[in-house]
């Protein structure tokens, strides 16, 4: 049966969400978010003696947390599909190493849980496989070690600047028929509009969403109404209020139901993060801990959900390269309104 | 996008917020020009009060600020005081000693070899690279004007 109906985006029959878990740190959970998460830190060691250890541990329990709250085994878990921001994405090979899942590591930059999550209701629509995971995580201090500074260093961040979530988020894909079904992927392409300043991702990023976003609206023929809610990973403040407008300058009005993850998962006003939150483990813990659960409770019917990445690295930046960006876009529905 | 390249990076100048210059650079003065003070109190500490030579109290003042950097980066003090103070903070000797203390501290996870001794001058380098480049230049042309008898 034919499921491409564009370039960009797929209808999914036969994918639903079983279950998912969130794991948050400190900060996290002295946000407006914090109730939701399944499992805030007490530190960001967990107990581990690096920080690189503790997000692989992240992830590792993410995963046996959420196919735990769906009453299902690891061994049931056909793929996990898994990535993260740090070299060769070593959260995730270690995190995930102990579980022994069929392992597709990737990278999509902060919009890997949307990638994940795509890749697996592509798999388990096509009958390749029955269930899969898809995972991710962030942690603050991983990321400043690898991308900018020491912690301890004295330097000020601008006011564009966003602060990396610790976070993991990981949910269960499978075919059986649950009430969250996954209805569109929509899958994004590299954009760049020539951004050098690495301290100003949304502003980078907002023009892949955008992209993605008017795919995804023109080839389902279907409006931004037709959803409850429309969410981006971590545009923060500044690229929230651009994606905007650059749809409405295409007559694609989203700003009644359009919220960034990057702006909610911290209070931008007291926690002092600048533009918002950035960080795979953004829009996962979000994602996994809140917008999911407040779906199967039937609270939200239907949701557009757009992971953005950046595509930089600590060299590009330095040889003078502009920031790419990409967003991935999935369009979840209640089992009754698909 | 009806955008092209050019324009959009000018829309984004547009959109993001500048820096508070103001208060900035008034807070930079401020704690900068505080550091000084003290690093000023505690030559005469050494000098007026101890009665130590002039020249000693220097050496030593540089030697008391540098372990007090070093001290307050380890007690993750120096970059709580440096998000407000950003240039003051910068100023020479306190800052160069938590931009070569943070790194060592940071690093140390990978190994006293190659991760704290290797990675503990990845912010200082390029100051003793060009300071010292600089500082050879200059004592080289300073040679040449004495030779040729333009200086004495």
């Amino acid at each position: 049966m034919r499921k491409r109906i564009g370039r960009q985006t797929a209808e999914i029959d036969n994918a639903y969400i079983v279950s998912s878990g969130a794991i948050v740190g400190e900060k996290e959970g002295k946000g407006p978010l914090a109730d939701y998460f399944d499992i805030v830190l007490p530190d960001n060691e967990w107990n581990e003696k690096t920080w690189e250890k503790t997000e692989s541990k992240m992830q590792r329990e993410a995963v046996k947390l959420a196919t735990r709250k769906g009453g299902v085994d690891l061994s049931c878990v056909d793929r996990v599909f898994g990535g993260d921001l740090l070299n060769q994405c070593i959260s995730a090979g270690f995190g995930l190493r102990e579980l022994d899942i069929p392992f597709y590591g990737i990278y999509g930059a902060c919009s890997t849980m949307i990638e994940g999550l795509s890749l697996s209701a592509q798999v388990i629509d096509g009958g390749f496989c029955d269930m899969a995971v898809a995972v991710t995580s962030s942690h603050f201090c991983t990321a400043e070690r690898q991308y900018r500074n020491p912690l301890e260093y004295g330097g000020q961040r601008t006011p564009s600047a966003q602060w990396t979530v610790t976070g993991a988020g990981a949910a269960v894909v499978s075919r059986d028929v649950g009430n969250i079904g996954i209805k569109h992927i929509t899958t994004g392409k590299i954009v760049d509009m020539g951004i050098k300043d690495a301290n100003n991702m949304g502003g980078a990023m907002a023009p892949a969403a955008y992209d993605t976003i008017k795919a995804h609206f023109e080839e389902t023929g279907m409006s931004p109404d037709k959803y409850d809610l429309i969410i981006t990973g971590d545009l923060g403040k500044i690229g929230a209020e651009i994606l905007v407008e650059l749809l409405n300058k295409d007559g694609i009005d989203i700003s009644k139901n359009y919220k960034d993850c990057g702006c909610m998962i911290y209070d931008i006003e007291e926690q002092d993060v600048h533009a918002g939150a950035s960080g795979c483990g953004c829009i996962a813990s979000v994602l996994c801990g809140y917008l999911l659960p407040e779906m199967e409770k039937g609270n939200i019917k239907s949701l557009l959900a757009v992971g953005t990445g950046a595509l930089l690295s600590q060299t590009s930046s330095l040889q003078g390269e502009s920031v790419p960006g990409v967003a991935h876009a999935v369009g979840f529905k209640r089992r009754e309104n698909i | 996008m009806k955008y092209s390249k050019k324009e959009y990076q000018e829309y984004l100048n547009k959109k993001s917020p500048d820096s508070n210059i103001i208060k900035d650079t008034t807070l930079a003065f401020l704690v900068g020009g505080g550091i000084c003070v003290i690093g000023q109190g505690i030559f005469d500490l050494y000098n007026v009060l101890l009665g130590i030579s002039e020249d000693t109290s220097r050496v030593l003042v540089s030697v008391t600020m540098i372990f007090l950097g070093a001290l307050l980066t380890g007690l993750d003090v120096y970059g709580k005081l440096a998000k407000y103070a950003g240039g003051g903070t910068l100023v020479p000797i306190t800052g160069f000693a938590n931009a070569i203390v943070s790194p060592a501290m940071e690093f140390k996870k990978e190994g006293l070899v190659l991760g704290l001794a290797a990675k503990m001058f990845v912010i200082a380098g390029p100051v003793l690279v060009y300071g010292i480049t600089a500082s050879a230049i200059a004592g080289i042309i300073y040679f040449f004007l004495r030779f040729v008898g333009v200086l004495v």
